[in-house]
């Protein structure tokens, strides 16, 4: 009965945490053919109503595994998939970059200044002669943990707000949404550059000049990038707190802990992965915003906003100059945000492909 | 509309406290003192240093300073800048035209842009027109705009000498010639950020617009026989517009964000342009008050798109 009727709840409850890493929704079907494709003969021993359970489950028509289902509709999504190779080519790039161009990023050169791309400079040279392609797979370094780390930042705030807000039944929810719509309503940008402008000198006597930065630019970006997540995993939550199997945990004795960690959280994955992958190409554009106005990473660290922001008084004489970061940039985030259109489509298990 | 009106204006207030509120605190918090400079000057004695802090209010406790930056904020006394050496409300409120001039237009450009693609891709789901526009969509919003305007100076200034690329407020021309100068160096800018806005507003059309055209209503104004063109604008346009009213609203703090890279480029000299060569120059005053305008104008939007809905959507209740 398990894939057959979604009146199932022993079996979703005993495996509630298990299609839960997957992010999917916990729909009968992929719940029922992920417990038996895994093989969890354990647990179906020590439940013997379990193991009634199971044997009905193969009769539903699934060939696919649950980690093969999502791969399967996010391979449908050409164009994304299409990104992940884009994207992995960029990754590979910039961390495996400096062992295949081992030439310095400050090496400066006066009889090669403002070349185009050459054998010797494939990208092209700065006005000091500066190689730009060992300076962009230095700056893409900069600029993909920048992203990452702010997503982090974001995912971890947005999970915290999300879950008291969604789980509080009294004012702190209300409240707590209060404030993240007034972030929402803050101007993102012009705050971005005062918290920069204010904290940038403490930081950087703190952390040196590159971590205070880097630090810093993390913590703002991620810390005004948290709304749209909180308000995604508020929104799960207050419709699976009510779902039959969090009651079915909820009346074993589960504190309120176990049913957030084990059973709601893990099912309300899957919106937030797809807002952490467009939070990655949002925070990339924040910090190459910032770098270009001026404001983001010193000169000695060439991020990619940084490059274009020293080569956009050259645009007439050294083109290249502006366009090979500026092209960095658009794949990177560009492949970002295909990328979460299919996994968009991938985790949401109600959309039938 | 009148209690609906008050309510929505109410509504507004406490988030403008709540945005000063956590600018102040932000300024509050940061490093640096304004009087550090007298510190360190042998010419200045400690007594007379202590007095001005006294009398600048910077040894009271942090409420009463936030309260009366507040009331002097309220009260129009936004300080005084020491950079231009004029006063800070002069200063914004000569250049806030400017600004709003290029996002407006540039609003009015990327819903010209949006709701028609967006609707035709709504109709047509999945076809031809609809992939591509979605994936011109997609690129849109990818590409940022500080490298769409690198871009189009490249192509249109220094390649084809069409526009020029500074951005002159104080245009030394008369009747009609004053008209396509101003025209002319505003195109730049304002198409900058107006494809950047136009790529995820189309996306928010096609979306809004694709929830209302499986409705029953719809499938019975087709069965009564209706032309298509009729169903499409005055049955499905007419309800699937009214959310975007509100995702357009959402969107106000991050095109006020492109607005300020915009005028950077193009040395627009609005409020954003203002904002960075504050920061470059250490002009406090200047830097929180534009940052206060910019909520301030965010918050104003997100108003006026509340009003709109409630006048666009009859079901709002307006009591």
């Amino acid at each position: 009965m398990a894939g057959s009727t979604p009146a199932s709840p022993s079996v979703d409850l005993t495996v509630a945490g298990d299609p839960a890493f997957l992010g999917l929704d916990p729909s009968p079907a992929s719940a029922g053919s992920h417990l038996v494709s895994d093989g969890t003969a354990a647990l179906a021993a020590a439940y013997p109503a379990l193991a009634a359970a199971v044997p009905d489950a193969p009769a539903v028509d699934r060939r696919r595994s649950g980690a093969g289902e999502v791969w399967f509709r996010f391979s449908r999504h050409r164009l994304a998939l299409a990104s992940v190779f884009v994207l992995a080519a960029l990754v590979l790039g910039v961390v495996l970059g400096p062992v295949l161009w081992p030439t310095a990023i400050d090496d400066i050169d006066f009889s090669a200044m403002l070349q185009g791309p050459s054998a010797a400079h494939p990208f092209g040279t700065d006005d000091l002669g500066q190689d730009l392609l060992a300076r962009m797979i230095y700056g893409g370094r900069i600029s993909l943990a920048v992203g990452v780390a702010a997503m982090l930042v974001a995912t971890v705030v947005g999970l915290t707000v999300g879950s008291l807000a969604g789980m509080s039944r009294g004012a702190l929810g209300p409240l707590l949404m209060w404030v993240t719509d007034l972030f929402l309503a803050l101007p993102q940008l012009p705050l971005l550059l005062l918290l920069i402008y204010l904290f940038r000198d403490a930081l950087k006597r703190v952390f040196g000049v590159e971590g205070g930065v880097f630090v810093m630019i993390v913590l703002v970006i991620g810390g005004l990038g948290w709304m749209p997540v909180a308000r995604l995993v508020r929104a799960q939550f207050l419709s699976l707190r009510e779902k039959e199997f969090v009651e079915a945990a909820r009346s074993q004795g589960g504190t309120t802990l176990h049913l957030v960690l084990r059973h709601i959280l893990p099912n309300a994955l899957g919106p937030v992965i797809v807002a952490g992958t467009i939070e990655v190409s949002s925070a990339i554009i924040a910090e190459s915003t910032l770098s270009f106005l001026g404001l983001g990473f010193p000169p000695d660290i060439p991020t990619w906003g940084r490059i274009l922001f020293d080569a956009k008084d050259h645009l007439d004489t050294a083109t290249h100059w502006a366009l090979f970061p500026g092209l960095a940039i658009f794949l990177t985030v560009l492949s970002i945000n295909f990328i979460g259109d299919g996994l968009r489509d991938a985790l949401d298990a109600r959309r039938v492909v | 509309m009148g209690a609906y009106l008050t309510r929505r204006l109410l509504i507004a207030i406490p988030s403008l406290l709540g945005i000063s509120l956590i600018l102040f605190v932000v300024l509050a918090l940061a490093p640096g003192d304004p009087f550090s400079e007298l510190a360190t000057n042998p010419s200045v004695p400690p007594e007379v240093r202590m007095a001005l802090r006294a009398k600048f209010g910077l040894d009271d406790p942090v409420m009463f300073r936030y309260w009366h930056w507040l009331v002097a904020m309220a009260g129009g006394d936004w300080g005084f800048s020491f950079q231009s050496r004029t006063d800070v409300a002069a200063l914004i409120l000569g250049r806030v035209p400017t600004t709003l001039f290029v996002v407006g237009s540039s609003q009015v450009l990327a819903l010209v842009v949006a709701v028609p693609v967006g609707i035709v891709a709504a109709v047509r789901p999945y076809s031809l027109f609809d992939k591509v526009a979605n994936t011109l969509a997609f690129a849109g919003f990818s590409l940022p705009t500080f490298f769409t305007g690198i871009l189009f100076i490249l192509v249109f200034s220094i390649q084809l000498h069409w526009l020029p690329f500074v951005y002159d407020a104080d245009i030394q021309a008369t009747g009609f010639q004053w008209y396509w100068l101003h025209v002319k160096q505003a195109i730049m800018p304002v198409c900058v950020l107006g494809f950047f806005q136009a790529a995820s507003y189309t996306r928010y059309v096609r979306s809004a617009v694709l929830d209302v055209a499986r409705l029953d209503y719809v499938t019975t104004a087709r069965a009564k026989g209706l032309a298509d063109s009729t169903v499409t604008l005055r049955h499905i346009a007419r309800n699937g517009l009214i959310p975007v009213v509100t995702l357009v609203a959402l969107q106000m703090p991050a095109v006020f964000g492109g607005a300020i890279v915009t005028e950077q480029i193009f040395r627009v000299p609005g409020i954003g342009a203002l904002l960075i060569n504050a920061m470059l120059s250490n002009d406090t005053p200047v830097v929180m008050a534009v940052t206060f305008v910019f909520a301030c104008l965010v918050v104003l939007f997100n108003l006026i798109a509340d009003l709109l809905y409630g006048w666009l959507d009859p079901r709002i209740s307006f009591g």
